[in-house]
């Protein structure tokens, strides 16, 4: 009985005070409000980030030719290496069981006209798989397919920003551009989400690009995509043994280091994973910072309150109240005020994250979200620092004599 | 009722050690109505936080009803206060945000009265001091001789053994003052044993019993006899 009693004394003080609530309740809801937003805003700053800089797939090596730094077999040192047809085939027979996909990439520069618009661009000629390690997204139209590279047909597949830069506003699917001095069909137009400079680049089938090369069969550098399935260890071995078999078909020492280099994606996606670490580190800094703000604020909250009510203390001591009883009403009072604010604070937070959405992409803000355990979290925190700073001055409250209290001022 | 006997306190202020109370002897039967006296440090309000509790004496003894009153610790004397005592104070002390009916109710609310019951009760105390018409006024809506009255009202609600009256009249006019002496008067008819601080000879005279302190001690002890507050109003 007398539990519920103390909640309904409670209940009438808060709504006889509103000020006072008000004033405890709004700094903590601002404190949780404040700091979902930031978090919020923090995450999706990493998700721009990630988008940014992890555009590609992670599960792809790329091996690219060099030059030999020791003599082997025979050979002198100094000898340029290069893939070609036989080492895609051998590759692909070899390392069924670990590989996904393998794709070439011959890298070239051509002037591409429509019309009477002209401009440079970079042309990657390459095979199907290309799309999936670029993650290329197509707009309109197909991407290089096996059939092309079969058939070496004439097909080309264009950037957004190269359709804007030359086709003037026409759709330039089924059109035919001049690449170089030859004419390709174009079939498709794709977007990339890693930025503008992705979005400039002019795909076409890699054994076309051979044929109009004297009818080569180099391949230039080799994008190799392993089984996701096979994990970061598997897919270190993979890279080891990947690199033993083509030092061996090239007849390269395995002690040379310069022969072929290859760039382990996963290596850079560690990086990354640092500098969005920090990204996270600057969040929650951020994030401590305004807790810690907010529990100030309600520390000197709790002190004005219960020096206002010393005197209110002090009558009630004298009614009868016990030390105790004025500890528990004023903590239950602040408690029950930080916890309805606090969650008023949280869910008006998250509420206008997801109001936002996307409509701060521009700013790279993509996404915004807190993880609502976090949330929860801090609001806990700040309850729990809400009672603390509100049990120091409420005991020190309890301990003076009524006589004291109720001394005019 | 009341019992003490040679009851001493000092306080140190600084180095020096202040001498207030130097052996107080004083004997209160069930039912009187007594004036304590004396001119500002002369010890009234000592010995009026002592009997009240709120503070402890050096030496003697002091019995409330039969209970000897020692060694309390701040919860002890907490319900022993709520038990035993009301409190009248010169300025009210009404909780201001509480109506007048809340404020009578409190009392009750320590002593873990259920809510109807205590509004019940509240009610009934404001009817005796003529106040039910005003039960939902706030303290802010009353004047000072309505607000002592609910004052009073709180400190019977309690049902305690003795009202403590510290210059239950200080802050009033005379006119509003007799209304309160009259009432105290009347509470004080029914049985109850009234103890009044105060420094104005005719509410001394209001009363039965006056003591006059002087430097810690007590220098007179008389029964008077009682004017009626009634032939004032």
């Amino acid at each position: 009985m007398f539990k519920r009693d103390s909640w309904q004394e409670i209940f009438e003080t808060i709504s006889k005070n509103k000020l006072r609530t008000f004033l405890s309740g709004f700094t903590v809801a601002l404190g949780i409000f404040i700091f979902v937003i930031l978090f919020g805003f923090g995450n999706g700053l990493k998700n721009s980030f990630q988008e940014f800089f992890m555009d590609d797939a992670t599960n792809i090596f790329r091996l690219f030719p060099g030059r030999t730094n020791l003599p082997y077999k025979g050979f002198k040192s100094g000898r340029d290496i290069e893939f070609d047809n036989a080492d895609l085939a051998a590759i692909k027979k070899n390392f069924a069981f670990q590989l996904q996909y393998i794709t070439p990439r011959i890298q070239r520069n051509f002037t591409v006209k429509y019309k009477n618009k002209s401009n440079n661009y970079g042309l990657r000629a390459v095979g199907p798989g290309h799309q999936r390690a670029e993650k290329t997204i197509m707009m309109k139209g197909r991407f290089i397919n096996n059939q092309d590279v079969t058939n070496k047909t004439k097909y080309a597949v264009i950037g957004r920003l190269v359709e804007e830069d030359i086709f003037n506003g026409e759709d330039a699917l089924g059109k035919f551009i001049d690449i170089g001095k030859r004419s390709f069909k174009v079939v498709g137009v794709f977007q990339d989400d890693g930025g503008d400079n992705e979005e400039r680049f002019v795909y076409i089938p890699y054994t076309t690009n051979q044929l109009i090369e004297k009818n080569t069969d180099k391949v230039g550098q080799l994008i190799v995509a392993f089984k996701p399935i096979i994990g970061y260890d598997g897919a270190m071995k993979f890279e080891e043994e990947l690199m033993a078999f083509m030092k061996k078909r090239h007849a390269i020492s395995p002690k040379d280091e310069g022969a072929i280099y290859l760039r382990n994606v996963a290596d850079d996606l560690e990086q990354n994973q640092q500098f969005g670490n920090l990204l996270q580190m600057v969040v929650t800094f951020v994030g401590i910072g305004t807790l810690i703000a907010g529990i100030i604020g309600i520390s000197n909250i709790m002190v004005y309150v219960v020096k206002e009510r010393t005197k209110e203390l002090g009558i009630r001591k004298a009614l009868g109240a016990t030390p105790r009883s004025v500890i528990a009403m004023i903590l239950q009072e602040s408690i029950f005020i930080t916890t309805a604010a606090g969650y008023i604070g949280l869910f008006s937070g998250i509420f206008l994250l997801n109001y936002i959405g996307d409509a701060l992409d521009d700013y790279f803000i993509k996404n915004p979200f807190i993880n609502m355990g976090t949330a929860l979290f801090a609001t806990i925190i700040l309850i729990i620092f809400g009672a603390i700073a509100g049990y120091v001055p409420a005991r020190r409250a309890a301990r003076i004599k009524p006589i004291v209290a109720l001394r005019d001022e | 009722m009341i019992e003490i006997k040679d009851l001493h306190k000092s306080y140190k202020i600084g180095k020096n050690l202040l001498h207030v109370l130097k052996g107080i002897n004083i004997d209160i039967k069930e039912g009187e109505l007594v004036a304590i006296m004396g001119s500002s440090g002369s010890g009234k309000s000592t010995l009026l936080n002592i009997l009240g509790m709120l503070d402890a004496a050096d030496k003697g003894s002091y019995t409330l009803d039969g209970v000897p009153i020692k060694n309390l610790d701040e919860t002890k004397a907490a319900k022993y206060r709520n038990k035993f005592l009301g409190f009248v104070f010169q300025s009210f002390n009404l909780i201001n945000y509480k109506t007048a009916v809340e404020n009578v109710a409190l009392p009750l609310y320590y002593q873990k009265v259920g809510r109807k019951e205590r509004y019940d009760k509240a009610m009934q105390y404001l009817e005796k001091v003529g106040l039910a018409d005003w039960s939902s006024h706030l303290p802010s809506e009353l004047s000072g001789g309505q607000k002592q009255r609910i004052a009073i009202a709180r400190a019977l609600a309690a049902q305690p053994k003795v009202l403590l009256a510290d210059e239950p009249t200080g802050a009033l006019d005379s006119t509003t003052s007799y209304e309160v002496m009259n009432l105290i008067q009347n509470i004080n008819d029914e049985g109850k044993t009234i103890l009044v601080v105060t420094h104005e000879d005719d509410i001394a005279q209001m009363c039965k019993r006056v003591v006059v302190l002087k430097d810690g001690v007590i220098i007179e002890d008389k029964k008077v006899n009682q004017v009626r507050a009634s032939e004032h109003v």
